[in-house]
């Protein structure tokens, strides 16, 4: 149900309403190119977040709750199998970027 | 339906972005791509040229009509997962837009840039991926040649093989001895001869529970070594056997008929007998004139562009990826880095800086697995861990957690199947 309601809005968002607000975070400098880092999200949470597997979907989450998600596995505070060791290989800065664009790609 | 609909909708999306983003650079539209190999690294790049930019003209050359995965192919053999589960068409690529051609290359001319198949096409390319994988030193083990591996499995490239080992241990008594004779470095998957060890053992033990498995290694230590000896005590105590090579465990001899393998000191007679041999990439690079005296192919480790032969970009196991193993899951993440330079020096623009994964699950049984993952970064000769990242599953880390690691690789193999051929 939920995923339904989005379609709608991503349908409204393709026929041009506001295609603009889409628009990647920009890239800071030193820093991959943001699409690169979330394409390395998509071997285990499947390709544009969107998991078919046991692995959490990354597409309902809006960017404030993803990037806290990544710095609490990146800090321990949020007790994981692997996502800590993961989420240490990440600046703030980056995980920024991923919850952002991520968020953004899927209207959240 | 729904989720085919949104995913056309980001490719839009990203088409736009793409688009506004390219400033006073061009844009790579009309650029023709072609993609060498429809395995881990070349699908992934092929539907990621189009993830990176649609307008890109793409065309994958594979001669197989399914590809059929290494990973979880342990698991087959261990009767955990079924061979359907692991064979993937190249239907979902050609929904992206890529061109599949099902065919064999037979060289490459960079003057002309143009590749030649078995089928007797010429196909122009602007940029050439090749990701052929990797070709077997049929020269090191004497007795152990391409006619050999037609009784004495090797298993290591998965389809007939993977179904030929399989249907041997099927047919093996009880108390029966299994050796398997994993390869020197550098190797494709490197846990995976101990994860085979501990599937074939995990279906021996429910099956034919007097039988044993026996490792005859050219190596002195091998990856996850110690989460793997944790496993064999916790469930294959006597059922599972490692010998090293300096307790001379290099096989350096095979008798196909007799399924004997033979190292410095002794001869060991197996029921079935499983020898993995050296590696090198696949024949093809050489053909082609991108390997070195190594046998491999140097890359500029930036943009995986050949060292030798420009325009060819070369990924995954044939690749000198220095710092990153060679898994499915690294061919993966180079293909992707890889797809985007590609697309930005297409478009005229600079390349980025590259970052890759690689998260390895292997399986100790059903209900146990481990796990290392890595975020790499380019330093100055190789790529190398995030420093405080990744690493290994913890030690003793309990049922639960290795239950969880279970699903994940599951989960992983899942979705890493649908982001390459999905
Ligand atoms: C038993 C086993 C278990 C494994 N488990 C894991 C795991 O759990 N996780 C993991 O990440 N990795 C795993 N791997 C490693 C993984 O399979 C490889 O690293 C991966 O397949 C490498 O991808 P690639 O694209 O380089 O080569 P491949 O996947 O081998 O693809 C090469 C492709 O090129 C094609 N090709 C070859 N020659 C030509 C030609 N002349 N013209 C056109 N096409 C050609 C081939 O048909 C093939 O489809 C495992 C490997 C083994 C053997």
């Amino acid at each position: 149900m939920v995923r339904k309601s989005r379609l709608h809005l991503a349908l409204g968002l393709a026929a041009g309403i506001a295609v603009m607000a889409l628009a990647p975070p920009a890239q800071a400098d030193g820093m991959p190119d943001v699409k690169i880092l979330v394409s390395n999200c998509f071997n285990c949470h499947g390709t544009d977040g969107i998991s078919a597997g046991v692995i959490d979907s990354l597409d309902e989450l809006s960017a404030k709750r993803m990037a806290k998600a990544l710095k609490e596995f990146k800090s321990g505070d949020k007790a994981s199998t692997i996502m800590g060791r993961i989420a240490k290989g990440y600046s703030d800065a980056e995980i920024d970027a991923i919850a952002g664009y991520l968020a953004a790609v899927n209207g959240n | 339906m729904f989720e085919q609909s949104r995913r056309n909708f980001l490719a839009t999306a990203g088409a736009v972005s793409a688009l506004s983003l390219a400033g006073c650079a061009g844009t790579a539209g009309g650029s023709r791509v072609v993609v060498v190999g429809g395995g881990f690294g070349g699908a992934t790049a092929a539907k990621y040229v189009k993830w990176f930019d649609p307008s890109v003209d793409v065309t994958l050359i594979e001669p197989k009509a399914a590809y059929t995965t290494c990973p979880f192919s342990n698991a087959f053999l261990g009767g955990v997962v079924k061979f359907e589960t692991i064979t993937h068409t190249y239907a979902g690529l050609a929904k992206h837009g890529v061109t599949v051609m099902q065919d064999m290359v037979t060289n490459v001319d960079p003057a002309k840039k143009m590749v030649m198949t078995a089928g007797g096409k010429s196909v122009p390319y602007d940029k050439l991926i090749m990701s052929p994988g990797i070709d077997f030193r049929f020269d090191t083990i004497e007795g152990y040649d391409a006619a050999a591996a037609e009784i004495v499995p090797h298993a290591w490239k998965a389809g007939p093989q993977t179904q030929m080992l399989r249907k041997q241990l099927e047919a093996m008594d009880d108390g029966g001895l299994v050796i398997i004779a994993p390869p020197p470095n550098p190797f494709r998957c490197p846990p995976g001869p101990y994860e085979r060890a501990c599937m074939i053992a995990h279906y021996l033990k429910a099956n034919k529970p007097k039988s044993k498995v026996l490792i005859l290694d050219a190596k002195d230590k091998f990856s996850k070594q110690g989460l793997f000896e944790e496993g064999w005590n916790l469930y294959y105590k006597g059922l599972i056997e490692w010998v090293p090579a300096a307790k001379d465990g290099t096989v350096k001899g095979v008798n196909a008929q007799t399924r004997t393998a033979i190292t410095e000191f002794e001869e060991h007679k197996a029921d079935v007998l499983n020898v993995i041999p050296a590696q090198r990439a696949n024949l093809i690079a050489a053909k082609v004139g991108l390997t070195d005296k190594s046998g491999w192919c140097p890359v500029h480790l930036n943009t995986f562009e050949s060292k030798l032969i420009p325009d060819v970009h070369v990924i995954g196991d044939a690749a000198i990826a220095s710092g990153m193993p060679k898994s499915g899951n690294a061919a993966n993440t180079q293909a992707k880095v890889c797809a985007k330079v590609v697309v930005d020096i297409l478009a005229g623009k600079q390349p980025g800086i590259p970052k890759t994964t690689n998260t390895c699950y292997s399986l100790i049984t059903p209900d146990h697995g481990i796990s290392v993952t890595a975020v790499y970064e380019l330093g100055e000769k190789s790529y190398g861990g995030v420093k405080g990242s990744g690493g290994l599953t913890p030690k003793d880390a309990g049922r639960e957690f290795w239950k969880q690691e279970s699903r994940n690789a599951r989960g992983w193999y899942a979705n890493i199947s649908e982001d390459i051929w999905g």
